[in-house]
Order: C-alpha cells, then sequence, then structure tokens
C-alpha cells in the first residue's frame, strides 16, 4: 500500500524538481546567450546615454515579455500534451468561468500599466538631451546651438547642433546653429559625421527630396527625415570613446540605392575635432577660391581648368 | 415541447429545390454563376495562384540576401520584388481568402440559402479579379519600387515616374470596391438572413469575426482609397496634397496610409481569430471556452484598431504626446488580444484533443502568433521602436502575426472544410508532413530575422556588408524559407490530389457544432432543404442529440434513417 502510494508521490516530486531546474536553467541560458550572441537579442548600444537606457528598457520589456512567453506557452503545451484524446477520457463540458475570465483580463492590463510606467520613468533620460561633460567641447563659439520652442535643448542649453539632411543617396551634415539659416561658410562634410567627445551633440534632421531615416545603432534610436519637416535627436558619445567610428545606414525605403546610404560618425576628442574643424574650413575656404577663380576664367572666355 | 420543432420537418413531404433546375455545368456557369460556394471556391483558388505567386517573390528576396553583397538581382528588381512581395499578399491573398471562406461558410453557416446580394458577390470577386491583372500587368512594363506602403514623397512622378506606382494606385481601387462590396454584402446577410432561433448570442464565432472584418473594411478602406487618389492627382495632375515645397505634406500621406493600414492587419487576423475559434472546440470535443469574452473581444479589437495607426510613426517628425498616446492605445488592444489567446487555451484544458492536421495548425498558429504579439509590446513602446522600426525585426514582428495569425488559421480552415467543400477528406499524412514542414520552415526563417534586425540591418535592402554574423543569419533564414515553401508546395499537393481521389467524407466527419455541417458535401446549389431551428451555439450539437434520441425512440419500429430525416 504505501510503496504505491509512494510511487506518484515521487514521480510528483520528480517532476517539481525537474520544473524547478527548469525554471533555473532559463536565466543562465539567457546570460549565456547574451554574451555569446552579443547584440543578437537586444538593441545594440554603449555609444550614448539614449542608446544605453533604450537597452535598459528594453531589457525590462524582455523579462516580462520572457515571463509571459513562458507562462502561456507552457500552458499550451501542458494542454496539447495532457488533455489529448485518450480511451475513456471525457471532455469537460465547461463553458467558461467569468471570474476567471475577469482575473487574467486584469493581469494583462496590470502587466501594461507596469510597462507604462517603467516607459515614463525611463523616458527623460532618454528625449531630453543632458549637458556636455566637464572634458567635452567649451561651446563658446559659433557652432552654439541656437535655443528653440520645437526642439530639447540640454539643462544649460548649450549643445553641439548638427545639421542633418538626407539626399538620395548620401547625408550632408552641416555644422552650424541655425539649420534653416545657415551661414554660406559653415563647415560641412558627406556620409562623414565628426563629433566631439563627451560633448552633447544636437541633431536637425530633414530632407531635401524624398523620406529617409537617421540611425546610428549604437547612438540611439531611428529618427525620419522627411521633406518640409525638421526631426531632432541627440547623442553623447563618453570620452573614453575618442578615435571611435559608430556606423549607421539610412532605414527608410528612399530609392534603388538606398542600400547604400551610409552614414558614419566618428568620435574625437575634443582638441583634435577643433583641429578637424579648422582643416575643413581650411578645405572648403580653398575650394571656394579654386571655384572662384574658375568662373573668373569662365567669365573672361578662358577654358576652365586648373 | 423543445424536440417537437426540429422534427417537424420530417412529417412535411419536401420538395427539394435542386431538382426543379438542373445544375448547370461548363467554364461559362462559373463565369455567370451568382452561387456564394462556386463564388467562394473562384475566390480560394484565386487567392492561393496569388499566394503562390508572393511566396515566389519571397523566395527570390530570399535567394538574394542569403549571401552578403550579393549580385543576383540587381537593386530595381529587388526593389519591385519586395512591392509585389507585400502587395500580393495583403491585397491578393490574405484579405480576399478570408472573404472567399466567408462567402462560401457565411450563409451555410448562419443557415442561409445564398447571400443576401448574389450579383453583387459576383461583382466583388471579378474585381478583385480585375485588380490582380491590372498590377500584375505592370511586370510587362515596370512593376512599382516603393514597397507596399509607397510613402510619398517616393511614389510621386518625379522619383517613380513609371506606370507601376499607377498600377498600384488601380490595384488598391479595385480591391477595395471589391472588399467594400463583399463587406456591405456579408453584413446586410448576417443582419438579416440568420436561420430561425439564431441571436446574436448563438452566432458562430466565425460569422462574428466575418461581421467585424465587414465593419472595419467599410471604414478603413475609403480612406486608403482617398489617400491613393489624391496621390494619382499629384502624379498627374499637378495637385501638391503631398509635396512639401507646395504645401502638401508627405506626413498627411502617411497618416492615411496607416489609418486604414492598421485596421488592415486586423482585417487579416479577425477572420483568422474566428477559423481558431472554430476549429479547437471541434476538435477538443469542449465548447469554446468564453464564448461572449471572445465575441466582445472582437468588437473590442476592431475598436481600438481605429486609434493605434501612428505607432507605424514613431520615428516621425511628432510631438511626444502623440507617441505616449499612441503607446498606451497599442497596450490597450494587447489586452483584449491577451484574453483571445487564454481563452483559446482554456479550451484546450480538460478537453479530449484529437490532432487532426486542422488541430496542428491551430496550435501552430496559437504558439506562433504569441511570439507576435509579445514582440508587438516592444514595437508599442515607442523608444524601443526607435531601434526597432524598419529594421528586420519589424519583418520579422508581422510575419509572425500574418502568417502565424493568419496564413496558419488559413491552412487550418483549408484542413478543417476541405471535406465540406469537395466532398472528400484531405491526406492526413501529408497534411501533418506540410504542417511540420511549414511550422519548423517558418520559424527557422523569422525567428532568426529578429536578431538581423537587433544586429542592425534594416528592411527592404537589396544588399548587406558582411558585418557581424549578418550573413550567416541571413543564409539560415533563407535555408528557412525554402523548407517552409516546400510545406506549402505539399498542402498544394494533397489539395490536387484529395479533389479526385480523397476518401468521401460524407456531411459531417468532424462531428462538428455548425450549421454548415448539416447539409450535404458538397451542399446543394439551395444549400438546406429544411433550416432547423438553433438552440444554442452548437446547433449541430443538438442535432445529434437529437437524432440519437430518436433513434432510440424508434429503434422498435422500422423507421426511415435518422440521416435522410434531418436531410429531408
Amino acid at each position: 500500500m504505501p510503496r504505491v502510494l509512494a510511487a506518484p508521490r515521487q514521480k510528483l516530486r520528480r517532476r517539481r524538481v525537474l520544473a524547478l531546474a527548469a525554471a533555473a536553467a532559463v536565466p543562465l541560458l539567457l546570460a549565456f546567450a547574451g554574451t555569446a550572441f552579443g547584440s543578437a537579442i537586444a538593441p545594440e548600444t554603449g555609444g550614448s546615454p539614449n542608446a544605453d537606457k533604450i537597452h535598459t528598457l528594453y531589457w525590462a520589456v524582455m523579462i516580462v515579455a520572457i515571463i509571459v512567453f513562458l507562462g502561456v506557452e507552457g500552458a499550451l503545451f501542458y494542454s496539447l500534451f495532457k488533455f489529448r484524446a485518450r480511451r475513456g477520457a471525457v471532455a469537460a463540458q465547461i463553458r467558461g468561468n467569468t471570474r476567471l475570465e475577469i482575473g487574467w483580463t486584469v493581469g494583462a492590463a496590470v502587466i501594461l500599466v507596469v510597462l507604462a510606467v517603467v516607459t515614463f520613468i525611463e523616458l527623460p533620460g532618454i528625449r531630453n538631451p543632458p549637458n556636455s561633460g566637464p572634458n567635452g567641447l567649451q561651446l563658446a563659439d559659433r557652432v552654439l546651438v541656437a535655443a528653440g520652442p520645437t526642439k530639447a535643448l540640454p539643462p544649460n542649453g548649450k549643445s553641439l547642433n548638427i545639421c542633418v539632411n538626407g539626399q538620395q543617396y548620401v547625408w550632408r551634415y552641416t555644422y552650424a546653429s541655425n539649420c534653416n539659416n545657415a551661414p554660406l561658410n559653415s563647415v560641412f562634410s558627406y556620409e562623414q559625421m565628426v563629433v566631439p567627445t563627451d560633448t552633447t551633440v544636437t541633431l536637425d534632421i530633414n530632407s531635401q527630396d524624398v523620406a529617409h531615416s537617421w540611425w546610428i545603432p549604437r547612438l540611439g534610436g531611428k529618427f525620419d527625415a522627411i521633406p518640409g519637416y525638421t526631426n531632432h535627436t541627440w547623442f553623447k558619445v563618453p570620452g573614453k570613446l575618442a578615435g571611435t567610428t559608430f556606423t549607421g545606414q539610412c532605414a527608410e525605403l528612399c530609392g534603388r540605392n538606398h542600400a547604400n546610404m551610409i552614414a558614419e560618425v566618428t568620435a574625437m576628442t575634443p582638441d583634435n575635432f577643433e583641429a578637424w574643424l579648422d582643416r575643413q574650413r581650411a578645405a572648403i575656404r580653398q575650394a571656394d577660391q579654386a571655384a572662384a577663380r574658375q568662373r573668373q576664367r569662365v567669365q573672361q572666355g578662358q577654358a576652365p581648368g586648373g | 415541447m423543445a424536440t417537437q420543432e426540429i422534427t417537424a420537418p420530417v412529417a412535411v413531404p419536401q420538395v427539394a429545390a435542386r431538382s426543379v433546375e438542373r445544375e448547370r455545368t461548363g467554364w461559362t456557369s462559373w463565369v455567370t454563376t451568382t452561387d456564394h460556394k462556386r463564388i467562394g471556391i473562384m475566390y480560394l483558388v484565386l487567392t492561393f495562384v496569388f499566394f503562390l505567386l508572393g511566396g515566389t517573390e519571397a523566395l527570390l528576396i530570399r535567394l538574394q540576401l542569403a549571401q552578403a553583397n550579393n549580385t543576383l538581382l540587381d537593386p530595381e528588381t529587388y526593389n519591385q520584388l519586395i512591392t509585389m512581395h507585400g502587395t500580393t499578399m495583403i491585397f491578393l491573398f490574405v484579405v480576399p481568402v478570408m472573404a472567399g471562406f466567408g462567402n462560401y461558410f457565411l450563409p451555410l453557416m448562419i443557415g442561409a440559402r445564398d447571400m443576401a446580394f448574389p450579383k453583387l458577390n459576383a461583382l466583388s470577386f471579378w474585381l478583385l479579379a480585375a485588380g490582380g491583372l491590372v498590377f500584375y500587368g505592370s511586370i510587362f512594363f515596370s512593376p512599382p519600387e516603393c514597397g507596399w506602403t509607397c510613402y510619398t514623397p517616393l511614389s510621386e512622378a518625379q522619383y517613380l515616374p513609371s506606370g507601376g506606382v499607377d498600377a498600384w494606385i488601380y490595384l488598391i481601387h479595385l480591391t477595395g470596391l471589391s472588399s467594400l462590396v463583399g463587406a456591405v454584402n456579408f453584413y446586410v446577410t448576417i443582419a438579416n438572413m440568420r436561420a430561425p432561433g439564431m441571436g446574436w448570442g448563438r452566432l458562430p464565432l466565425f460569422v462574428w469575426a466575418l461581421l467585424i472584418y465587414a465593419i472595419l473594411l467599410i471604414l478603413a478602406l475609403p480612406v486608403i482609397a482617398g489617400a491613393v487618389t489624391l496621390l494619382l492627382t499629384d502624379r498627374h495632375f499637378g495637385t501638391h496634397f503631398y509635396d512639401p515645397s507646395n504645401g502638401g505634406s508627405p506626413l498627411l500621406y502617411q497618416h492615411l496610409f496607416w489609418f486604414f493600414g492598421h485596421p488592415e492587419v486586423y482585417i487579416m487576423v479577425l477572420p483568422g481569430f474566428g477559423i481558431i475559434s472554430e476549429v479547437l472546440p471541434v476538435f477538443a470535443r469542449k465548447p469554446i471556452f468564453g464564448y461572449k469574452a471572445i465575441a466582445a473581444s472582437t468588437v473590442v479589437i476592431a475598436f481600438l484598431s481605429l486609434l493605434v495607426w501612428a505607432h507605424h510613426m514613431f520615428a516621425t517628425p511628432s510631438p511626444t504626446f502623440v507617441f505616449v498616446f499612441f503607446m498606451m492605445s497599442s497596450f490597450l488592444i494587447a489586452v483584449p488580444t491577451g484574453v483571445k489567446m487564454f481563452n483559446w487555451v482554456a479550451t484546450l484544458w480538460r478537453g479530449t484533443i484529437e490532432f487532426t492536421t486542422a488541430l496542428l495548425f491551430c496550435a501552430g498558429f496559437l504558439g506562433t502568433f504569441l511570439i507576435g504579439g509579445i514582440t508587438g509590446i516592444f514595437l508599442a513602446v515607442f523608444p524601443i521602436d526607435w531601434q526597432l522600426t524598419d529594421t528586420y525585426f519589424v519583418v520579422a514582428h508581422f510575419h509572425y502575426v500574418l502568417m502565424g495569425g493568419a496564413v496558419f488559421a488559413v491552412f487550418a480552415g483549408i484542413y478543417y472544410w476541405f471535406p465540406k467543400i469537395t466532398g472528400r477528406l484531405l491526406s492526413e499524412g501529408l497534411g501533418k508532413l506540410s504542417f511540420w514542414l511549414m511550422l519548423i520552415g517558418f520559424q527557422v526563417t523569422f525567428l532568426i530575422q529578429h536578431s538581423i534586425g537587433l544586429d542592425g540591418m534594416p528592411r527592404r535592402v537589396y544588399e548587406y556588408a558582411d558585418v557581424g554574423h549578418l550573413e550567416l543569419y541571413n543564409l539560415i533564414s533563407t535555408i528557412g524559407s525554402f523548407i517552409l515553401g516546400i510545406g506549402i508546395i505539399v498542402t498544394v499537393i494533397n489539395v490536387l490530389r484529395s479533389t479526385k481521389h480523397g476518401v468521401i467524407a460524407g456531411p459531417d466527419p468532424w462531428k462538428a457544432n455548425t450549421l454548415e455541417w448539416f447539409t450535404s458535401s458538397p451542399p446543394p446549389v439551395n444549400n438546406f432543404d429544411v433550416i432547423p431551428r438553433v438552440r444554442s451555439v452548437e446547433p449541430m450539437k443538438d442535432i445529434r442529440r437529437q437524432v440519437e434520441r430518436q433513434m432510440g425512440e424508434t429503434a422498435s419500429r422500422p423507421a426511415p434513417a435518422p440521416e435522410s430525416s434531418i436531410q429531408a
């Protein structure tokens, strides 16, 4: 008699141990997967605080998602295996259970409220740019951002402003505080953006032809470049990443060469950045002068060249 | 006494209407038909042809992406293929295939002899065929290259001057009209032609889903029709609705498109939900758990689906408040969807589950669609969406929703209803083979695409550089897509074979619950000679019980076979 009773109880205990082991194994496996595959199960991160906070938020949602996933798939598979048709089995003719149904409706709603609260806690750190760090570029010259009612600025109102312009199939960057009225001699570059580290960089993003989307995964999310509109985002590369180049590409179908509309952001120390600015300025001045000479020659009826 | 009403037909001599006029045959009878069953079959066949075309396009896309920097396809062809694939699957397969099932089974399930407007019904089929023809006609000059969304300004004449975009606009108009006409027909039929006793609380859940499908189509389609008409006049008649340099707005197009586009998602999945709600209880041998909750959640989902459109636009220049609103509304829609999920699992709970192919597809649906629902929550949180939108994560998400949520349900529907349509059973062996190939192929193709997106690969790119594991992941995905393709071909073979050689099914092979199983397989032209009175959500259960009782009573004396007394 005890033996007869003990067998199912042992089986039950064994099953419970197995279930516990499985529950413990999942986070371990996930941790392993996280290190083994790196970015394969979460967005890329590490280039800017907003990308880091999005990553944190992603994992908060992920944990809830894993619990829901295991719960529902578990119930599904358990039902499929446990209640398969057997000889003599009779299906329980249950039509519903109001309490249970209200319970899981409220349960689902509560989970979503929790996710909403977590999002609202993380949101300011993602949406609002912070002040530049002590080792950042000392923003005193004409590359200072102009305050605007439509975009978020750092608390002290100082950030390096860059105008990002999408065009089939290249990105143009203009270093100016007012993108609608940038001085003609502003520093600009194509494809490769150069920024100082530890400095808050705000971007004014627009397009001059079709819709594009600005995206450097490690520097935060995507922001569409739509003609007629200006979109805004920011990033701040930590000082230790000086010399790093972050890559990304246009994320909105913009035509045949969409796949090759590349964007690069190279972070430099503020000193190197200022040197780069000077080099660009000189190069642009030289090019302008060369163009002016050429114009003169054309006007004088000489053959263009040299 | 309750039983009297069902047995009444036995006493009255029946005249079978099908013997009055001979059924016509030959191809002209198909072209001129207004019989909802023939129209339904034509819908199913035509939409499956488009499904196979769209699938072939998908395989070409996957072949191109199997290797980094592949040169198999040029960028122009690639963009045409993604446009054709998306447009075909949405406008020429998933939406109309639901109309196909609706056409065939809606009248049968509510005990009607045809749709309310049979000629309108034929019109809606031929409009669909015309839309498909116009769209696929463009492959002979230049197919559209703007993706299935055809965002402006890319789709404006300045950037895509060829006629492909115009063919796309015509397709939207023609299939839109087709669906609109069909939706009115469904609505009127459901509202007016239900069997005696079939109140709203006894409507089969598939019919509930079709009712809401019809309402959503009526609400959403005029918006897209308007949006593409403005695009057409922009392209050809000098207007500037979407031209920012002349006071127009490209964002307006996006808002109009998604005001239609998101209800469209539910237009595609709600009838799928309906099929699941019909098939699960039959093979679990248990009533559906929480009939009212499932019907009510369908209505709530439809209402909320009209309020979530801008979650497709989280990366656009819009105020934070707008993002917060659409995040919260998208969260809200997860609640009724979750409720359905719980109810379906609870329907299996303590049942006696028979693992037919139809049930397997339902189980595959539940497990797969759940993942699509969960990734949807990630995308609803707009800061996370900033990282995920327009990447392969989104591609994975909506394939989990549409393939898992709609296509698996459609296949469950095929295996469940094929015997009714043809009178023959599909082979279960081939069916199960097809199911496992499709399930495994699907997961291999699309699970890894989440990682492809998280690794930084945007969607709609014809080539990519081999950074990180991208090439490996893409190769895995391509291999999966071919397994999936083989799985679908197995079902096609199964259907073609079983139409001729399948086992004769009889009127009710599954011992199912709803009225379509009351008539013969395939049903006669007039569907029912006698329409039984409906007393519950499972009228066939009542009728079987009734027959058993009658057999008990008449066991002592020779009587007409119970089958014939019901069939009259």
